[in-house]
């Protein structure tokens, strides 16, 4: 490794104690979640992108910044150009300049072209990461999110965080 | 299949795969406008859902986001730089403001480019 991996968890604790916040709880999971082995070719899969950056598209309603736990569904063939960015977590400059940072959209359709993955879903789906509640993020978004995908027979789902 | 820039937090979450970037947050996929970089990262990371066999299994991949690590001890040192937290739909822009607006004004729901969980805001 060229740099050493950031410590984030390390940054916000020492930053939330500095303001007096109480320590953040972050998700520990002993068990990594179930294992699903493919089931044929990624050449013939259908893949469904999901990410966090804060996505939406224009048209769309924005994402707020206080635990918005609502997500987007954003057609897989949308105009890069219509792309957005609604997140107060990371700086969004690059994002805007490419949303492929963040939304690799552009990158996985030339993929799909390439023959390499079989197809996208007919949507990805976004959300603001910035959620605080990670109760909510479990009961709440992630639930929906997967039912969307699974409606929409995806056979692999990319998560793409910030 | 996740993609990551944040090792520490992926360790805790412990997805079943995951492939770690060492690029600052913001870049979990790669640099603006460097396609054929990009293309190579979504490569390295979709090959692990063939080669990995270990859940929890965790890819380094091999980029580097500059020549020197400067831009790690600077993201130790200062901080995030979180704006205050409006609860106000955040525009990039005010022509989304007004699409959405009339977007909204058309149909009394829209369930394909909303979706709420939870609360109507």
């Amino acid at each position: 490794m060229p740099a050493e991996p950031v410590q984030y968890m390390t940054r916000i604790r020492d930053q939330y104690a500095k303001l007096g916040y109480k320590p953040y709880q972050w998700v520990a999971n002993e068990e990594p979640s179930a294992w699903q082995p493919m089931r044929k070719p990624l050449s013939e899969c259908r893949l469904t992108l999901i990410a966090s950056g804060g996505i939406y598209v224009t048209g769309q309603v924005a994402f707020h910044f206080k635990d918005d736990a609502s997500f987007r569904a954003i057609p897989t063939d949308t105009k890069t150009e219509d792309l957005r960015f609604a997140h107060f977590a990371y700086d969004t400059t690059d994002a805007k300049i490419d949303p492929n940072v963040v939304f690799p959209i552009d990158t996985l359709r030339g993929l799909v072209k390439e023959g390499v993955i079989g197809e996208l879903s007919e949507h990805a789906f976004t959300f603001m990461g910035g959620i605080y509640s990670s109760r909510r993020v479990r009961d709440e978004l992630a639930p929906q999110l997967s039912e969307r995908a699974i409606a929409e027979k995806a056979d692999v789902a990319l998560l793409v965080p910030v | 299949m996740s993609m990551t820039s944040a090792l520490d937090i992926t360790r805790s979450v412990n997805p079943p795969r995951a492939a770690f970037l060492n690029f600052p947050l913001g870049h979990t996929c790669g640099k603006p406008n460097e396609p054929e970089l990009n293309r190579q990262i979504m490569l390295d990371t979709l090959e692990s859902l063939t080669s990995m066999t270990k859940p929890g299994s965790i890819k380094m991949l091999p980029y580097k986001w500059s020549e020197d690590d400067k831009w790690g001890r600077t993201a130790m040192t200062e901080g995030d730089q979180r704006v205050e937290r409006y609860d106000t739909p955040q525009y990039q822009n005010e022509d989304d403001r007004r699409r959405a607006e009339e977007h909204a004004g058309e149909s009394e729901e829209c369930h394909v480019c909303v979706s709420y969980s939870g609360d109507s805001k």
